[in-house]
């Protein structure tokens, strides 16, 4: 596209229960502002914000989702093309903790391969929090998915969390283009008998990273 | 009250004068003309509006502090006590049709199609949910009866909302209230947030299949500052409930939950598991849209827009997120009136609507100024004028299209 303003376009995703602050986050990040009382998100909300790494100009498009059970089957439809997902819990509340293994599920469920990052949010009180620090660092080796801990009320690491973040999503962009890349030149020599298979496979759209 | 507060209504006001000032002195051929070509097409009154419209456009622009539930050119939703000729006759037709023994409900609908005055919004919505009888002499009985039997259900449910099999229910209701029209002082009060939480609690375990989902918190909002309306005289954003007897809270609560029980009968299926009224009414919009308007449509697939992706809390929430809440009371108006007017009507609705943002969505060019664009439409200083002409449109294109699915069909 002419007069492109960026290097590098990703579709991040936010994803967790109701109420663990999906929305704060993502109003901290794309516009600095909070507020205590945000009207629930219905379907999706969309935001944008364009950030320089590695000295590429990288722009996010951010998609906010519902976190109730019932919207499920809509917000499935929201995971095509998406190169990240944010899972988000509330610290001061262990079910929203409990549940992250089922969003998992859900994220394998819509997608092959795709980033993703643990996100505990409303850390911002000792007195409160009941999801401890070390358990969900632990959690998160065993599913292999990095944790950070952030208060969007506060601005706590939410900056710090979204550009980590953008990071691994754009490496994983280069690591994957370099492989693809290794494979152009062995298909040279040789004749891909999946190559039919692969086609369907992005067709369906799963592969979202 | 500061200088600034009284700039603006002096501003308010004068623009209200000016406004009138039009109304009255419209050329009478012009509007005659507009009819002629209008009746077919338009409900009566509906046609009017229209022609004193294309000259209130051409009018400096509002001032941009306007309340929430009322706007001062908005006759019919706010206390202000001047009327236009045209405004009380309507309202003198209504209290005529509604003095009778019988209320004839047919004419009332006609009549409530272009907008119920405030002063019998709630005897009127009552009348046409089918929550009252046309029979006036029955009507104090069936609102005993039905508000005892609300009660009942308090009595009898509510305290299982903590039980196990009731806990996630009343959990999600509970976070939601302080979250359902977080800017309006009025569902900030405590006795408020707690009436919706009843509800909506009751609602949900007297309809499982569906149960609570988000969305439905908003509906009850119409009704609730309607009922309201029935007891007080001024602006309602910010009243304090406390003033009111505590039998007539009661009765709003009662009657709140028995209008909005009728208006989810005919739309449940928007709420069951997979929702799948509104994947159908998503879809049906967008074939809609491709036959009424191929340029939008073409310009929203060519950037990858798909129509779920900001229809859908089109139709969760009923506009109600696209608009202010005095147009969605209007909307109502309309709604009731209409039959469908919820489950089928409210398609032709967003189809007007969408249409309506042609030139700003055909000047986007991405796909990311088209979600932003469809996410926020400036609806903000929208009155009755504006949702007037928006269903007028809606009723031309349902008038065009509900009975000749394959007209214009590409």
């Amino acid at each position: 596209m002419a007069g492109k303003d960026y290097n590098h376009l990703f579709k991040l995703l936010i994803i967790g229960d109701s109420n663990v602050g999906k929305s704060s986050l993502l109003l901290r990040f794309a516009d600095n502002s909070f507020s205590g009382s945000y009207i629930t998100t219905i379907g999706v909300d969309f935001k944008i914000r364009t950030v320089d790494m590695e000295g590429e100009r990288v722009k996010l498009q951010i998609w906010d989702t519902a976190g109730q059970e019932r919207f499920r089957t809509i917000t499935s439809t929201y995971y095509r093309n998406t190169h990240g997902v944010i899972i988000v819990y509330d610290v001061t509340n262990p079910d929203s903790f409990v549940n992250v293994k089922r969003w998992l599920n859900e994220i394998s469920e819509n997608c092959d391969s795709v980033c993703k990052i643990l996100v505990g949010n409303k850390n911002d009180d000792p007195t409160k929090k009941k999801v401890d620090s070390q358990d969900a660092m632990r959690f998160g080796e065993t599913v292999g998915v990095r944790v950070f801990e952030t208060s969007a009320k506060e601005n706590i690491n939410v900056e710090e969390m979204f550009m980590a973040f953008t990071r691994m999503v754009l490496r994983a962009k280069k690591q994957s283009q370099d492989r693809a890349e290794r494979e152009r030149e062995r298909e040279k020599d040789t004749v891909n008998i999946n190559a039919h298979r692969d086609r369907d496979r992005r067709k369906r759209g799963k592969k979202c990273c | 009250k500061t200088s600034d507060d009284i700039n603006v209504k002096c501003l308010r006001m004068k623009e209200y004068k000016d406004t009138q000032h039009i109304f009255c002195d419209f050329p009478h051929t012009f509007q005659r003309a507009h009819l002629i070509i209008s009746i077919f097409i338009f409900p009566p009154d509906v046609a009017g509006e229209r022609a004193a419209l294309h000259r209130q456009r051409s009018l400096p622009h509002r001032p941009p502090v306007i309340p929430l539930v009322a706007r001062m050119a908005d006759q019919n939703t706010s206390g202000t006590p001047a009327m236009t000729e045209r405004e009380a006759s309507r309202l003198d037709k209504f209290k005529q049709l509604l003095a009778g023994p019988n209320t004839d409900l047919e004419e009332l609908r006609k009549l409530s199609w272009s907008g119920i005055p405030r002063q019998v919004r709630p005897i009127t919505w009552k009348l046409l949910s089918g929550y009252l009888p046309a029979n006036a002499e029955r009507r104090e009985s069936v609102l005993q009866r039905k508000r005892q039997e609300y009660f009942g259900f308090i009595q009898q449910y509510y305290n299982s909302r903590n039980d196990e099999n009731h806990q996630d229910t009343y959990r999600q209701i509970h976070i939601d209230i302080p979250r359902t029209n977080p800017l309006i002082p009025l569902f900030q009060q405590a006795s408020v947030q707690e009436i919706f939480e009843r509800i909506l609690f009751i609602w949900a375990i007297r309809h499982p299949a569906s149960g609570y989902v988000q969305g439905i918190n908003d509906l009850v909002t119409p009704f609730f500052v309607v009922y309201v309306f029935e007891y007080i005289e001024e602006e309602v954003e910010n009243f304090d409930v406390s003033s009111l007897e505590e039998e007539a809270l009661r009765n709003i609560e009662a009657d709140s939950f028995w209008c909005m029980s009728k208006l989810l009968d005919g739309i449940q299926d928007n709420y069951t598991f997979a929702q799948p009224g509104i994947q159908r009414k998503v879809k049906a919009l967008e074939e809609l849209v491709s036959r009424i308007d191929e340029s939008v449509h073409r310009h929203m697939q060519h950037y990858e827009v798909e129509y779920l992706q900001f229809a859908f809390r089109w139709m969760n929430n009923l506009l109600m997120r696209e608009l202010p809440l005095r147009c969605t009371i209007r909307l109502w108006d309309t709604y009731q009136a209409e039959p469908e007017g919820f489950s089928h009507f409210h398609l032709y609705v967003c189809a007007a609507f969408l249409v309506k943002w042609r030139k700003e969505i055909l000047e986007e060019r991405d796909f990311q100024g088209l979600m932003i664009l469809l996410q926020n439409l400036p609806t903000m200083h929208w009155g009755n004028e504006e949702v007037s002409v928006l269903l007028a449109e809606a009723y031309r294109l349902k008038f065009a299209f509900a009975d000749a699915p394959n007209h214009y069909k590409r």
